[in-house]
């Protein structure tokens, strides 16, 4: 399975490098790779626009699936998705305090951080908004999935009236920015943007399988996790922080994808049960994959111009969450 | 060995648990018993280390309330009054999940083994959350066992706390799990099981421990404990007393006529 996932996202890469208007083809990528090298205009349009393009949307995706198997894992819940319970909203409005009002802060703490200032607000946002839900919606035992799914559209809502007050506060060139941010595409992928986002992914990513097996026994609730030898204090507080930081650096480099954290692990669910050690490599896996084709399509299906890649995931996702909750009336809770 | 030092909790404002010493030996089935609301499982909680509670409570000789999870998971397994598995988990999943909390992780042939002892043997595939509710609680003693698997290790005695581990069992299931108990205590391990039912707890019980608001009124022998006046005033009903030549003593409460 893991390798048929790998292959398969080697398959959507070679396609999506070889995919565009400039009409670069597979033949040139093979040059590019063990031949003598391409025209200066090809070598650019590989390495410096498809390639961190490529690279963006594996990492993103890769991070919106893990975090969605975190928050499920952390909440006891298969309909837990950053997007639905508020998280991505809680780093969005992080993204665009960094922002707007990043301009405030000590020219020191400016130079330090850099372009990493944007991801590591919208991790911290993440962070808040899925501690106030965890907050809201757990008590010991079990987790009550209407309130957490009616704190995440308390969440999502509040986060968006912060963050239209804040349009208003913009000047001219930060509002360009939100506008670009906000389209929530993998457009404007360049290094830089993803050297920016990379080590909060990559934190999370790592830290993510470590969390597998207690992430099991969490399943049994959170007496029986520390009954079988799980410091749950502990696995809560490294899932909610890698969770964020995930989403957080994906909202902050490519705005509000919505629905790939709750496909990806309920598809993997599916074909082979619910054991985290493999489903979060997994995961991360399929989400790089299904993230790397939204964006081919999205790209490709309306081309000169690009649909927002968030309305091709709602576009997929949103009835799959619909056909979630529909069975879960159907078994009776 | 089990020692607990004026155990003592409160929920809120209420006592309900207060100053309960007692100690169980390996190689003992303790049940502890009462009515609805007596502490039998604010007990067992503060025994977890679950619940703040003042006293000590010691297993193996060491303290629970500062012991680390994993190193409690390796001494004792636990069987709640009831859980339930999020995902689908299968049974075969969920008593390996026991098995690799506790000192038997390379061991993968325990599961069988385990599932064997309950009865629910080749039914690992199935998703935990299909089964029957009896079929779940005895998955769940599956896993509890799978933990803890061989009673004693070669430097301590190893322990199951189980709480009502026959609440939602039929007769004959009954009488498995708690010959189950009974087994793993003869061959040196520690039990300590939360009961309703006072006539299987004579039955298989070394010593019952008798709780009556919070305070445990008498620990004992099941003839020591199961006293007609104690039980009648505890349950608030008249009950006959009866004793059988092998099983010892058995009671049945009486009708309002």
């Amino acid at each position: 399975m893991t390798l048929a996932l790998a292959g398969l996202l080697l398959a959507a890469s070679i396609l999506s490098l070889t995919s565009g208007a400039a009409g670069l083809g597979a033949g040139d990528l093979f040059v590019a790779l063990w031949g003598e090298g391409l025209s200066p205009r090809d070598q650019v349009v590989l390495f410096d626009i498809r390639l961190p393009r490529l690279a963006l949307g594996m990492a993103v995706g890769a991070s919106l699936a893990v975090s969605g198997v975190l928050l499920q894992g952390l909440f006891r819940n298969p309909l837990a998705d950053p997007g639905i319970v508020g998280v991505s909203a809680g780093a969005g409005l992080g993204a665009v305090l960094a922002i707007v009002l990043g301009g405030l802060l000590p020219a020191a703490v400016v130079a330090t951080v850099g372009q990493s200032l944007v991801p590591l607000a919208a991790g911290l946002g993440g962070w808040m908004a899925t501690l106030i839900l965890y907050r809201i919606a757990t008590s010991g035992q079990r987790t009550d999935v209407a309130l957490m799914l009616l704190a995440g559209i308390a969440l999502a809502a509040l986060a968006g009236a912060a963050t239209g007050v804040l349009t208003y506060l913009a000047d001219d060139r930060q509002l360009r920015d939100l506008t670009f941010w906000g389209m929530g595409s993998l457009a404007g992928a360049t290094w830089g943007k993803l050297a920016a986002a990379l080590p909060l992914m990559a934190a999370a990513l790592l830290v993510a399988p470590r969390l597998a097996r207690g992430l099991n026994s969490l399943a049994l609730g959170e007496a029986q996790a520390a009954h079988m030898g799980t410091d749950v204090q502990v696995l809560k507080r490294l899932a909610i922080f890698s969770a964020a930081a995930a989403t957080g650096a994906a909202v902050a480099v490519a705005g509000g994808i919505g629905f790939v954290g709750l496909v990806v692990p309920h598809l993997l669910r599916q074909a082979q049960g619910a054991d985290h050690r493999p489903l979060i490599p997994q995961a991360a896996l399929l989400g790089a994959v299904l993230l790397v084709l939204a964006d081919l399509i999205s790209r490709s299906i309306v081309a000169p111009a690009e649909l927002p890649i968030g309305i091709l995931t709602a576009l997929v996702g949103a009835p799959v969450f619909l056909w979630m909750l529909l069975q879960r009336g159907a078994r009776g809770r | 060995m089990l020692e607990l030092i004026n155990l003592s909790a409160q929920l809120g404002r209420r006592r309900v648990l207060q100053d309960v010493s007692l100690t169980v030996r390996p190689g003992e089935l303790l049940a502890i018993c009462g009515a609805n609301g007596a502490g039998k499982s604010t007990l067992l909680k503060a025994i977890l280390g679950e619940l703040p509670a003042s006293g000590v409570a010691r297993l193996n000789g060491i303290a629970v309330a500062e012991a680390r999870p994993a190193t409690l998971a390796r001494m004792r397994a636990v069987l709640p009054q009831e859980s339930e598995v999020a995902f689908g988990f299968t049974l075969g999943e969920v008593v390996a999940m026991g098995r690799e909390a506790g000192d038997f992780a390379a061991w993968p042939e325990v599961d069988g083994l385990a599932l064997c002892a309950v009865g629910l043997q080749g039914r690992e595939a199935d998703d935990i959350r299909s089964l029957s509710g009896g079929e779940r609680q005895r998955g769940h003693l599956a896993r509890a066992l799978a933990q803890v698997w061989e009673p004693v290790s070669p430097q301590r005695p190893r322990w199951l706390m189980l709480d009502e581990p026959v609440a939602s069992l039929d007769l004959g299931h009954q009488l498995q799990v708690m010959r189950l108990a009974r087994s793993y205590a003869d061959a040196g391990g520690g039990v300590v099981a939360i009961m309703h039912d006072l006539n299987l707890s004579a039955m298989f019980a070394d010593r019952m421990a008798f709780l009556v608001a919070g305070r445990l009124a008498a620990i004992g022998t099941p003839v020591e404990v199961m006293q007609q006046d104690l039980l009648e005033a505890a349950y608030g009903c008249q009950i006959t007393l009866n004793r059988a030549p092998v099983s010892g003593p058995w009671l049945l409460p009486q009708s309002c006529r």
